[in-house]
Formats: structure tokens, sequence, C-alpha cells
């Protein structure tokens, strides 16, 4: 048989048998919230393969032209060479606006993805150690993704992009100091520049996407060798892992569930509209269209952008820009804990072993409600982020609006995170499986009951 | 795993499979009958599913299920196995002959060797960050300049020049120094206020001939144009971040993250009665910098 002979082939010059065997018998946990970490790999392959589709029609290039192509209302109007690229790759190309929408979706669901995941590794505790550095590298992949949403969402030079770009531009003039230089280098000259979409094309398609393949490769290498987390349950330990073998039932799964997400992907790319650039017009740097919302992800900046009140700092005639605050403190603070989280509650709770069982939220209601409360704050943010399109649908003045937003970012958190804490503390005590069994009877061959030593390890 | 569910796992395989390849089929006719992209998405859907839910059947019917238990061992190396990689790794020290590595002489003549290697990778390494300055010019005097000069028509988005008699009282048009329609950093709004001069502030006396007042259309908060005039209360409002600017004050900021007013611009009525521009922004235009006062 050919195969047989090419597999024979391949392991009489590389020896793989015991390999492959170790590899087939690896053992994954079959716990739903698993499979959001697959559901994030699986978008950025979706993502490889339509983003790859893109790049042959994507013209990345700034030059003004004139559009004479088949969208007649924007026949005559002069626009960048990316704009009108992507207005040909729309309408033109066959299959070029399924791969353009499932593209945009799948980056949508890749950071949704990549958030929840980040969430149930946090509430769960998965990131202690000996986990830490993995959770660094699963948030430097955070912060990759984000990044290249946002390098991504600014290749069509279209208005709504555009005015992303300037804001960009904005924060990083704002930073002390270097932030004009940055700026300038970043954007090659004062905004708006010809050099920034052409730059943002190659940080879009190569150095980002080579850093995510690079670091999510190490994140599954130590994956691997540090074996999953598992929640307890009968017969799990510390020093085991229960779950399905990876060949053959774990394989057929986690295709099933790439195939899922790829079907996903392509049934809302194809129904549902996104990012309809000909709608918005090319990106002109005197225009703006209000209820200007950037994709979701960066909804939270968008948030803190518009309600940081009128504040700036003023020394010895140098100032620090209202920006800064809100678009490059907040977020530098937001990930330096982050990345420092495992070790600062190693330090808090004083607990410096190793852990392979998880946590339930319940059974950690102080983290969990830091969690809650942390989260609730950003999800403020967020909203704040669309506080004209609120202002409008409710009636109500912006100006109110934003007001109550103000009030809401700190008192929201405060009372989540205090109901979070009252509720895990109900939960546990209410819990009956949390109950340790008086007795634990075992039925012999013999049909006698005989008291046998609980099977289960104890929670904390 | 009873025949009887097994055989029913078969047949929703079959099912599926099948339905996959009716969508694929469909697939390519819908693209070579020209394409439409929502029937494309719902076949691709349909196909990529079907294998997807085939995959899970067969998965949860048709595999074993476990629960299989793999031991995790210890993950830290035995102390035995430190001393051997340290053992080995201090190889650097051996030049076969141990002698002259042990004797301070050998040791010495290593560690030079080693700062020299770290000395030269670490200059190669501060050449190398050169080009970056290349990746874009030095901001100099360029935050701080628009295109306005002493002089400048004030012309509108069609390259008119504006007369003083051309805009009703609330009026807005935005307007660009003449030659230069279309500058970012140029653009401005020219409002008329009143029928006779208005000063929005001391020392500006005059600077809004025939009633007419121009300021910087970029925000100074985050550089958005400020495109929205409420003509009632004459506000100006930055449809980015909010920040709202009241116009006869010199356009302080009311609302919003803004904390400096939009730049004026000192108009005039030349011999012609050609709105110009007595000469540029008396500061930079847009959002602030670090050295902005400077």
């Amino acid at each position: 048989m050919p195969i047989d002979d090419v597999i024979r082939g391949l392991d009489r010059r590389l020896g793989l048998a015991r390999f492959a065997r170790t590899a087939l018998n690896k053992v994954f946990p079959d716990h739903w919230s698993f499979m959001i970490g697959e559901i994030a790999l699986y978008c950025l392959v979706v993502l490889i393969a339509t983003g790859a589709y893109l790049t042959f029609f994507y013209v990345p290039d700034a030059r003004q032209v004139v559009y004479h192509g088949s969208y007649a209302p924007l026949d005559g109007v002069t626009m960048s060479a990316a704009y009108q690229s992507t207005l040909q790759l729309s309408f033109d190309v066959r299959a070029g606006l399924l791969m353009r929408q499932i593209h945009h979706w799948a980056a949508l669901l890749f950071v949704g993805a990549i958030l929840v995941h980040l969430l149930r590794i946090f509430f769960t505790g998965a990131f202690r150690k000996p986990r830490e550095l993995n959770w660094v590298i699963g948030l430097s992949l955070f912060l990759l993704a984000l990044g290249n949403g946002f390098t991504g969402y600014s290749l069509p030079d279209d208005l709504l992009s555009g005015t992303g770009l300037r804001i960009a531009y904005s924060v990083l003039l704002s930073i002390p100091l270097v932030g004009t230089w940055l700026a300038f280098l970043v954007f090659g000259g004062e905004f708006p520049s010809n050099d920034i979409i052409p730059r943002l094309f190659v940080i879009h398609v190569l150095v980002i996407p080579a850093l995510i393949v690079g670091l999510l490769t190490l994140h599954l290498a130590m994956l691997v060798r540090q074996k999953h987390t598992q929640f307890p349950g009968p017969g799990r330990r510390e020093t085991n892992v229960v779950g399905s073998k990876l060949w053959p039932t774990f394989t057929a799964k986690t295709l099933g569930l790439f195939f899922f997400v790829f079907s996903v992907c392509a049934a809302i790319g194809g129904l549902f509209q996104i990012n309809p650039i000909w709608l918005y017009g090319p990106f002109d740097p005197s225009a703006v269209s209000a209820g200007s919302q950037p994709d979701w992800y960066i909804g939270w900046l968008e948030g803190a952008l518009r309600l940081m009140p009128p504040w700036e700092l003023r020394l010895a005639g140098f100032e620090i820009p209202n920006p800064f605050f809100p678009g490059v403190l907040l977020p530098g603070i937001t990930f330096t804990v982050m990345f420092l989280w495992p070790w600062i509650e190693a330090r808090l709770s004083k607990d410096h072993d190793d852990h392979h069982l998880l946590d339930r939220p319940r059974d950690r209601p102080r983290r969990t409600a830091l969690g809650v409360g942390v989260l609730t704050f950003y999800l403020v943010l967020f909203l704040a982020g669309g506080n004209d399109v609120i202002a409008a649908h409710l009636g109500l003045s912006i100006n109110s609006v934003t007001f109550a937003f103000r009030a809401l970012v700190f008192v929201l958190p405060l009372v989540a995170a205090f109901v979070t804490y009252r509720l895990c503390h109900e939960l546990a005590r209410r819990d009956p499986s949390d109950a340790s069994p008086l007795a634990v009877l075992e039925r012999t061959s013999q049909g006698a009951y005989v008291e046998a030593e609980p099977d289960r390890e104890p929670v904390d | 795993m009873s025949g009887d569910a097994e055989q029913r796992a078969t047949v929703r395989i079959a099912v599926a499979l099948g339905a996959t390849t009716v969508s694929a089929l469909a697939l390519a006719v819908v693209y070579l009958t020209g394409g439409q992209t929502q029937l494309e998405g719902i076949f691709l859907a349909i196909a990529l599913g079907g294998l997807g839910y085939a995959l899970v059947v067969a998965a949860r019917g048709l595999l074993p299920q476990g629960p299989f238990t793999e031991d995790r061992h210890p993950l830290a190396s035995t102390p035995d196995d430190i001393a051997a990689v340290a053992h080995d790794f201090e190889a650097v020290y051996d030049k076969g002959r141990y002698d002259e590595a042990e004797s301070a002489e050998g040791l010495a003549r290593r560690r030079l060797i080693g700062r020299m290697f770290a000395g030269a990778v670490g200059a190669l390494g501060v050449a190398a960050l050169f080009p970056i300055a290349s990746l874009g010019p030095r901001p100099g005097n360029k935050l701080f300049r628009t295109q306005w000069r002493k002089g400048s028509r004030v012309v509108s988005d069609q390259g008119e020049p504006v007369k003083a008699s051309d805009l009703d009282v609330g009026e807005i048009i935005a307007v660009f120094p003449e030659g230069h329609v279309g500058s970012a950093d140029s653009q401005t709004l020219l409002i008329r206020l009143s029928e006779t001069p208005v000063t929005t502030r001391p020392g500006r006396e005059t600077w809004g001939p025939a009633g007419y007042v121009a300021y910087s259309k970029v925000c100074t908060h985050a550089g958005c144009p400020v495109g929205l005039y409420q003509q009632a209360i004459e506000r100006l409002l930055c449809p980015c971040h909010q920040s709202t600017f009241e116009v006869s004050t010199g356009a302080t900021p009311v609302f919003g993250p803004a904390t400096r007013p939009l730049p004026q611009l000192p108009l005039m009525v030349d011999a012609h009665g050609y709105l110009c521009a007595q000469r540029d922004f008396d500061q930079p235009i847009g959002p602030g910098f670090w050295n902005r006062d400077r």
C-alpha cells in the first residue's frame, strides 16, 4: 500500500513512531470552556486563508486616483488607490466581498474568543504557577490581535478608518518628550501622510502575523509540555489529566469545531454586511461623520477618550495633553497589571505552589469579584464609546449621557464587585456538592456495602 | 455502544456529508454563474457545517469515549540533571587543557573575550538602530505652522475666494488658504456672526471684520475635524469625542475632553472686498504635544 510505504520511508529517515505514539495518546480535558482557545486558533486559520486571498487584490497605496468603477454613486470621485482597490474587491471581484466580510467577521470573533479565553484562564486560576509564562505569552497574543485588528481596519482608507488613524496619531503625539518624534516616525511625517497606508499593510500582513504565529507556536508547545489544567472531579488529581485522547476522538471533535467556526464565519460573512466602506466614502481629512464607532475591541479606548474630563498637565512650560491619560496611560496600566497578575496574586495569597486543578470562580470570591469589577469598568467604557448613539436612541442630550457615564464608570464596577463577592459566598454556602460526604459506600462484588475512601480531591 | 445508536450516528453522518457535497457543488455553480454574496455564504456555511457536524457525531457516537487518564510528571529537572547540564555548559572554559582554563590567566582571557563579543554585538545593535530615523522627518516646526500666510486669500473648498458680502449671518463654510485647498492642517471654519465687526476676546479687536470669525477646524483634543455647528446656540461640536466650543467667546471649550480653544485666524478684508488672513494662527493648531508652548 503506497501510503504505508511513504510512512515507513519517512520513519526510516526520521524515526517518528515513538513520538507519534506519545502524541496520539495525549489526553485533552473535555470541558466546554477549553474550546474557547481553540475557537481563537481556528479564527486565525480562517483569517490567514481569507487574508492571503485579499492581498492578491488590495493595493497598499495612498496616491490619489479618480474612481470609474461599477459602484455608480462614487463615479468620478477622487480617492486613494487603496480605497479604490477595496471597492473593486467588493464589487468587481467574484467572491471578493464574501472573502472580505468573512475576514472582517473572523477578526471580530478572533479578538472576542481571545478575550473570553483570557477570562476563562483568569477566573479559574489557570494562570497560576507553573503557567505564568504562558499567561504572559497569551496576553502578548491578545495585544498583537488588537494591533492587527486596528491596522487591518485602517487599510481600506475610508472616512471611518481615517478618523481612527487620525485619533491614533493624536494619541501618539500626546506622549511626553518622544510623542512628536514617534508620531512622525510612525506616520512618515505630519498627518495625513501617504506613507502610513503601505506601512500599515506590511505590519498587518507580515510583521504582526509572523509574531502571532511564532508566539502561538510557543503558547501551544508550552501547553503540550506542561499538559492541560482540569477542573476537579472524580478521579482528577493534581498528578493526572483526564479526558479524550488526541487520537481519534479529540482530533475528530476539534476538526469538527474548526469546520463549525469556519461555517459560522462564512454564514455571517455572507449574510451580514460589515464595514460597508462605500457608504462612508474615501478618507478626507476635513470630513467626519457623527456616530463614528471603531470595531468593538477598540471601543473601551474610544469610550475612555470620550469620558475624560477636560484636564491636562502643564509643568514648567511643557504639557501632557489630555489624550495621553485615556489613550496611553490607561491601556499602559491595564496591560502592565494584567501581565504581572500571576505574580501579584501569588504574593497576595502567599500561594507559591504548582496548580493543575482549576478553581471554581465561586470558591475564590476575592479574585472573582475583582475580575468582575474590572470587567465592568471596561464594559462601561465600551458603552461610553457609543454615547452619541445612546443619546440619539434615548432622546437625551449627549451631555447628560456623558455625565451619567462618568459617574457609572466608577460606581458600577464597585457595585458589580460587591454583588459578585456576596454571590460567590452565597453560592459556595448553598452548593451541596461542596458539602463533604459523611461517608462513601461502595458495593462489593458480593453485594455488601463497605465504607470507602472518598475518591475526590478536596476543593481548596 | 449499541448497534442501534451506531446506526443512527451513521445515518446522521451520511446526511451531513451529503449536504456538504451538494452545497459544495451549489457553491461552484453560484460562482460560475456570476456569483452572489449571500448564496455563496450560505452554501459555504452549509458545506463546512456538514463536515463539522459529521466529525462531531463520529467523535461522540463511533469513537472511544474514555475518559482516559494520563499521568502528569514533575516539570522541574532533578538536581543531577541540572548539575550535568551546568558541567557541560562550562565546557566554554575548557580548551582541552583544563589546567590552563582553571588558571586565573585563562579565566581572565576568556572573560575578556566574552566582554569584547558583548561590546561588538552591542555596538552593531546600536548602529542598526539609526536607520529607524529614516522613517520620518524631524518634527521641526511643522506642527507649529500651517499654510496660512500674511494676506492669504480665504477660499472655499472649491477654491472660490470669499467676499465679505458672500455669507449671511449664521452661515458657516469650510475654507482654506488660496492655493492650498484640502490642506489638512490649514482647514478653517468661517462663520458670520453679525453684520458688524466682532471681538471674541480682548486683544482680538481687528480679527473679526464684517462680523466674520475664523477658527481652525482641527479639534484641539484628538485632531478630528470639528464638523457640527449648532447655529441657534453658536456652538461648534466635534463629532468624535463631543468637545464643544463656544463660538462667540473665542471657541472656548465648554464640554467634552478638549482643554484648549480652537485657534482663531485673524481676518481682514482686502481692497477688493475679499476676506484674507492677517497672518498664520498665533499658536499651533490641533491636538496638544509636550513642547507646544515652546
